[in-house]
């Protein structure tokens, strides 16, 4: 369905525009670029939305564990609809707040950071694929695009820090500065050994090096670092049980403190577009991704087949999404020098033996993964 | 030694961080407790210490003395009295204002009351748009003992035992 | 076409910001057009097919390196008027020396060497070509020993940097929070049935 969407769209519309607007020569350029940016849109607008609504996830399933209900007011048309319109509500408030930009403060700095910290986490979607063939851009070194677009997240977080003027941000800046770069190593690690063990570092092929059924998924060979990179990424998004950088009960609320409105909000949907990003790494990376779980099971995976690749993917991103908020609303807060030694000390060292010992199987051809 | 191998082990395996996700996870499921606050209401006790009321005798004489009791003992110094003699010889009061910015709720006002005049009644639920709105003035509060004078005798009555 | 405006656009990007990393006044502001500068150069890496070494800058320059500077440069009180203090004393020496540079770089990077039609045309590889697996074979099979070298190096200059900073008179107090997880009631508390003491050693006093 979505294929045809895609061929009505640029069929009717788009072949149209270039034929008329653009001179001859450059059409089948301005093609590509048009395409390109349909692609984008059919990417990012779920995606925000996604964000949208994971807040209300959040709020719902952390009050759910706590007991409460969560919010369930505001809906659409008069019904309340368990709360469904809470986002959007959300979204309108903070649109229409003030942004207070401080002074003293390095105002360009300070405009700017916002937008440093939201775009990495939504431009590292473009290698992430949804099928087969449905990826925006099919490039070799996938993998490692996505780790440094994640390790420029920090950018954003240590420049709102600085620039806000504010002791309470400049301490969330540096604990944050420093933390990621600690985790980023062991995110890395876990990352080569998910390219050992797949042979290459495009996303397709990392998925469907996992083929076979739910034990050939890479999360039983790669156990520790699927552990590990789970972690990590908790850290690496500041999410709770490592969100020292926001810390509110000891430095207000980190790095964002003098932030408000919709500055405030673009900081907000990062987190969440990067807590997303994570997730549906993990789903690709050590759970097969579009693969069907039912796969190789003899009755199963005929009374399964019609399901479409793409509702697995999204089912295994929910879930790791789901662990997000389950971990938050579970565990206290690390201490800071805590977090310092499970990153240096713990991780980094057991992801490096089981890289030696992913190697091994790989040079070894165990079945029934290698 | 074998202690702390299995230590490690299980350490390793999250243990103790999944046994934590497993009753959070359990509490997802379990009956919420929340009250859905316009709709539903917890229970008030009859001893419940909301806004404030002056009562009148049956015969409609109001109960309050000027003694000033309630003035002494307010910690929160939110009341101030002003009196006078009537006609007829008697003291009232001529303004009787409670601040309820101040006020703390603590019901010392109530207690210290010789004649039962000044009480606190059940109602929780008020605000005040306008500066002056939260200054409870004796005309005022003469208003609300008249329109609560009902329940806060039965209150009173209820609780006359334990006095 | 599109490959030439992308050039222009990072090669202005790349030199605007080089040009603001010795321009700027605040460190922190040279530091971020060096985090730009980086980037540009990435980008112009990209367009010439060297994917792994663009994404490695961005990783190891961008995303590890420029973020522990700026921790240093951010936790720096700098006094902004001492830096500038004698600026126009030192200027004729840093003409001449900035002068010296260019034309010497003039000489080396001249079009004598560095022209264009001294080089082949970039040759176009197929979809399928894997810069990583290149560059990995490259360096595991060819330069193994020199790779190897490199690396041992860099080890001892980790092993020298922690040895120098550690500190062996322990003067600080640390627990090991593994041991203190795993700490049952029985480790810290003893529980002893005993017979209750007499009541003749502690009298009530007579009221």
């Amino acid at each position: 369905m979505l294929e045809t969407i895609y061929q009505f769209i640029s069929q009717n519309v788009l072949l149209p525009l270039t034929m008329f607007v653009m001179p001859t020569d450059y059409q089948t350029e301005a093609m590509t670029v048009l395409q390109t940016i349909v692609k984008i849109v059919a990417i990012l607008v779920p995606v925000l939305i996604t964000v949208a609504y994971f807040t209300y996830a959040e709020r719902k399933v952390i009050g759910f564990i706590q007991g409460r209900i969560g919010p369930n007011r505001v809906g659409f048309f008069g019904f309340s609809l368990w709360g469904l319109g809470q986002p959007i509500a959300d979204a309108v408030k903070l649109i229409v707040k003030e942004i207070v930009i401080p002074t003293g403060s390095n105002r360009s700095l300070f405009v700017i950071a916002p937008i440093l910290s939201l775009a990495p986490s939504l431009a590292a979607w473009a290698v992430i694929p949804f099928d087969d063939t449905k990826v925006l851009a099919d490039i070799n070194a996938g993998l490692l695009y996505v780790l440094a677009l994640t390790s420029l997240a920090v950018y954003g977080v240590i420049i709102a820090g600085w620039a806000s003027n504010s002791k309470y941000a400049f301490l969330g800046a540096m604990r944050s500065a420093a933390q990621i770069v600690a985790y980023e190593i062991a995110m890395g690690f876990a990352l080569v050994g998910v390219l050992v063990a797949a042979g290459s570092l495009n996303l397709g092929d990392i998925v469907n090096a996992q083929a076979g059924s739910v034990v050939h998924w890479f999360w039983l060979p790669l156990f520790p670092l699927f552990v590990i990179y789970f972690i990590s990424g908790l850290a690496e998004t500041n999410r709770a049980p490592f969100d020292v950088a926001e810390g509110e009960s000891e430095i207000v609320a980190g790095f964002h403190v003098e932030y408000s409105g919709m500055a405030f909000s673009v900081f907000f949907m990062a987190e969440y577009a990067n807590m997303i990003l994570i997730a549906i790494l993990c789903a690709l990376m050590f759970c097969g991704g579009w693969l069907s779980p039912f796969q190789g099971i003899p009755v199963f995976s005929y009374l399964f087949a019609w399901v479409p690749p793409l509702f697995w993917l999204l089912a295994k991103t929910s879930f790791f999404m789901l662990l997000f908020l389950w971990c938050r609303a579970t565990f206290p807060r690390y201490r800071y020098d805590q977090i310092m030694r499970l990153g240096w000390k713990v991780f980094i060292p057991i992801t490096i033996v089981w890289l030696v010992v992913v190697s091994v199987l790989v040079v070894m051809n165990t079945p029934p993964w290698f | 030694m074998l202690n702390k191998i299995k230590n490690y082990i299980s350490s390793l395996f999250l243990w103790e961080l999944l046994k934590g996700l497993r009753l959070t996870g359990r509490y997802m499921f379990k009956r919420k407790i929340t009250v859905q606050y316009p709709e539903e209401k917890t229970p008030q006790s009859h001893r419940f210490r909301g806004l404030h009321a002056l009562r009148r005798y049956p015969n409609g004489e109001e109960r309050c003395i000027a003694c000033k009791l309630c003035e002494a003992v307010c910690p929160a110094v939110a009341i101030t009295i002003e009196s006078e003699g009537r006609d007829d010889g008697s003291r009232r009061t001529t303004k009787y204002d409670i601040d309820l910015t101040k006020c703390i709720f603590c019901g010392f006002c109530e207690e210290s009351c010789p004649v039962d005049s000044i009480v606190e009644t059940r109602i929780f639920e008020y605000h005040g748009e306008q500066r002056g709105d939260l200054l409870m003035t004796k005309s005022r509060l003469l208003e609300i003992g008249d329109l609560y004078e009902k329940q806060v005798a039965e209150d009173r009555a209820k609780d006359a035992l334990y006095r | 076409m599109i490959e030439q405006i992308v050039f222009y656009f990072f090669g202005g990007i790349l030199l605007l910001s080089a040009a603001m990393v010795v321009s700027m006044r605040n460190p922190i502001h040279a530091a971020l057009s060096l985090v730009l500068s980086f980037f540009a150069s990435a980008a112009i890496w990209l367009l010439l097919q060297a994917e792994f070494l663009a994404i490695a800058l961005i990783l190891v320059y961008v995303g590890a390196v420029m973020v522990l500077f700026l921790f240093i440069v951010m936790m720096l009180d700098i006094n902004l008027v001492a830096l500038r203090a004698g600026f126009a004393r030192f200027l004729p020496a840093g003409i001449t020396i900035a002068v010296l540079l260019v034309a010497s770089m003039g000489l080396v990077v001249g079009a004598d060497y560095f022209a264009s039609d001294t080089y082949m045309a970039m040759p176009t590889v197929a979809a399928e070509y894997s810069n990583t697996k290149a560059l990995g074979l490259t360096l595991y099979t060819e330069y193994l020993y020199q790779f190897e070298i490199a690396g041992a190096i860099l080890l001892v200059a980790i092993i020298a940097a922690i040895s120098l900073s550690i500190n062996k008179t322990k003067i600080n107090k640390t627990k090991n929070p593994e041991d203190q997880v795993f700490v049952k009631k029985q480790d810290r508390l003893r529980i002893i049935k005993m017979q209750p003491e007499s009541s003749t050693r502690h009298k009530e006093p007579k009221a």
